[in-house]
């Protein structure tokens, strides 16, 4: 079983992530953790010195986590950005183009169904910064190729 | 009409996959129902209170032939013979098994179609005027914006665990026949001073519990910045809509709370940010997607005239048809309103017959309308007679457009979990006492709509009269309503006093209408006539 999906080459950052409450008290954390009423954008003066981004599910229905991270990636945040709590695999693909690049699933995944949910979708319709080109995109260059 | 390219087909074959793999982990037991529920639901599938149901989308309302066709053959396969036409311009199946589901969505994809985000917390099917491409009044024909949009919102990553879920609604005509400002976004394709279309955004409107009309935010979004503006209207409220209460979860709540003005400040901030992330697609896809929607090649020099000898057909001619942008043609709505029948209902063989019609008559075309009806949108005059005698001899030649009989009704306690009280039979019952009466041809334009509950799938505060079954004490109650619309003039009707039971609540309608015609001045419908007298000689009528 699965207990941390990880989408990146370096090393992973072993310091605890802090709540950003504390995050602005000892502002040399490299590691934070979003919780779905805080705001991103906090974060944005401090993305420099921070390494690894958490962001809380505590329940799957709740969506904001998903506007945080692509908040965090527009910003330029290019360290680990990783969905904790009550991540599901059904969710893995859409966490990946919102701009996730590590998961710590409170129950673990079964690895073939996270494989599955990873190669599902062949293309995506919308551009959201995670280096896909959409649709609409192929079919341009498709149709300047001729 | 739109065709998928192998990209679209791609997409619609590996969302069926990928609900088949969801579907047998959820038999295996792999998937608690809590979390299978969310992805059921954005595949359409609701649990009923006595089966499934399965919700198919039809963006913008728009179907071809063959669609329509499989449309019937879904209901003779995976049901019991009959499709259920919605508000939503889309059709639901009332009697589906969960091991058949992914084997019915591969179905529909056969022919370019899915049941993708049509429930669930997310972006909904797109509704548009179903008389897009036909009516003469357009501006601009709205369903290649519908289309941009559909394609934005299937999927979207960001935006599949909204607080609640969210109805876009485009239209392009000065007419509005689409409710767009009882949508949580409505768009109306306008044209500025320059000659330029643009999009004005009207956000936060919706019916159900706190029903509310959409105020505007924004006059003139530019076309090359559609998705962009949609987006930001999107992020703000996904990061800052209610969670606590699902009935105040929807973004009429949040633009309420805030005020227009500090929700259109986040907006305008949000939307600012996002046009340097070039999540726009370039103007050549709209182009792309308008060549779907080009007129079909209709014949010049046809004559007008229509013999109304037959007075049946004169009948229907006048209340069902409607005049096209181009001379010789017509538009036809096919009525599903028959007295005493089942609102939106038809059966295998009527579904068939309409996508016949559609084929042969309609350069292979039909359109959903959300007060539940089918527009053969493309009509030659010369045809009208045959299309009639082909609609009467299958059951669906009601002449009642627009009248009392054409009633609004969501499947209430008959079906629905969620209901309070039984739409269906106080429809039934309306349609056949002013059929009786004959009062239906002299009341004219009135609309009638009925929700089984307060959630008003139903429309009922919508209408002219509406409707609202709720549970007094264990028995069913039927509040009244008058004076609501969802045209230009988008207004909430208002209650009238205490309830009635299912014969009282007919009774109190057929005496609101005897009001009207008591009261009414020349040329004044029902709704005018209420605005120009007010709700007390109504309520004087009806409890006094």
């Amino acid at each position: 079983m699965v207990e941390l999906l990880r989408f990146r080459e370096d090393e992973p950052v072993a310091d605890p992530a802090v709540t950003v409450d504390s995050f602005s008290d000892q502002s040399n954390a490299s590691a934070v953790r979003l919780e779905p009423g805080d705001d991103a954008r906090d974060l944005l003066p401090f993305l420099d010195q921070l390494r690894l981004v958490e962001i809380n599910f505590p329940s799957f229905g709740d969506g904001r986590g998903y506007s945080a991270a692509r908040i965090l990636r527009e910003a330029g945040f290019d360290g680990e950005l990783r969905a904790v709590g009550d991540v599901l695999v059904d969710q893995l693909s859409h966490m990946r183009r919102c701009g996730f690049d590590s998961f710590a699933p409170e129950k673990p995944f079964n690895p073939a169904d996270a494989q599955a949910a990873l190669s599902r979708w062949p293309q995506a319709y919308q551009a959201t910064g995670d280096g896909r080109r959409p649709i609409w995109a192929l079919r341009h260059d498709a149709q300047s190729n001729g | 009409m739109y065709r998928y390219d192998h990209y679209d087909q791609a997409m619609v074959d590996s969302r069926v996959e990928e609900f088949r793999d969801q579907t047998r982990r959820r038999l295996e037991g792999k998937l608690s129902e809590d979390q299978f529920k969310p992805l059921r639901l954005q595949n359409g599938l609701y649990l009923q209170l006595h089966a499934y149901m399965l919700r198919v989308a039809i963006p913008y309302g728009t179907l071809s032939g063959a669609q329509m066709h499989a449309l019937a053959d879904i209901a003779g396969k995976y049901d019991r013979g009959y499709g259920h036409f919605t508000t939503r311009q889309n059709i639901q199946y009332n009697w589906i098994k969960l091991e058949e589901a992914p084997d019915l969505l591969a179905d529909l994809a056969r022919v370019e179609m899915h049941a993708i985000q049509t429930s669930g917390n997310c972006i909904r099917n797109i509704s548009s005027d179903q008389y897009a491409g036909a009516i003469a009044d357009e501006i601009i024909d709205p369903r290649p914006y519908a289309e941009l949009l559909r394609q934005w919102s299937s999927f979207h990553p960001e935006f599949l665990a909204l607080p609640r879920k969210f109805k876009i609604a485009v239209i392009a005509s000065q007419t509005d026949r689409a409710a767009m400002k009882l949508h949580d976004i409505g768009i109306r394709m306008v044209r500025n001073d320059a000659g330029e279309i643009g999009a004005a955004f009207y956000v936060g409107g919706g019916m159900g519990r706190t029903p509310m009309i959409a105020p505007c935010i924004r006059e003139f979004v530019p076309v090359d910045q559609l998705i962009t503006y949609s987006e930001a209207c999107l992020r703000v409220y996904n990061r800052y809509g209610r969670r606590d209460n699902k009935y105040k979860a929807r973004i009429k709540i949040l633009v309420h709370e805030l005020g227009r003005e500090e929700y259109t400040r986040q907006v305008e901030e949000e939307f600012a940010h996002l046009l340097t992330q070039g999540i726009e697609p370039p103007l050549a896809e709209l182009e792309r997607i308008a060549t779907f929607f080009a007129d079909p090649p209709f014949e010049t020099g046809l004559a007008d005239d229509v013999d109304r000898s037959d007075p049946g057909f004169a009948l229907w001619l006048d209340r069902n048809t409607l005049p096209h942008k181009q001379p010789g043609y017509a538009i036809a709505v096919i009525s599903l309103k028959p007295v005493g029948g089942i609102p939106g209902d038809a059966s295998v063989e009527q579904m068939h017959l309409m996508a016949d019609l559609a084929t042969r008559y309609s350069f292979d075309e039909c359109r959903v309308t959300h007060a539940q009806n089918i527009v053969l949108p493309h009509v030659r005059k010369a045809d009208l007679f045959a299309i009639w005698q082909q609609l009467e001899a299958a059951g669906l030649g009601a002449a009642n457009l627009d009248t009392v009989e054409d009633i609004i009704a969501c499947p209430g306690l008959d079906y629905c979990s969620l209901a309070n009280a039984r739409s269906i039979p106080v429809a039934q019952k309306i349609s056949r006492r002013f059929a009786d009466t004959g009062k239906t041809a002299e009341l004219g334009e009135l609309k009638l709509k009925i929700s089984g509950c307060i959630n008003a799938c139903g429309h009922h505060h919508a209408g002219h009269i509406g409707i609202l079954g709720v549970d007094r004490k264990g028995t069913e109650n039927y509040q009244l309503l008058l004076g609501g619309s969802e045209g230009d003039d988008t207004s909430l009707g208002k209650i009238t006093g205490p309830g009635f039971d299912e014969d009282g609540i007919v009774d109190a309608v057929e005496r609101a209408t005897d009001v009207y015609l008591a009261r009414r001045q020349e040329g004044e419908r029902f709704l005018d006539t209420y605005r120009r007298v007010g709700i007390d000689a109504f309520k004087e009528a009806i409890y006094g």
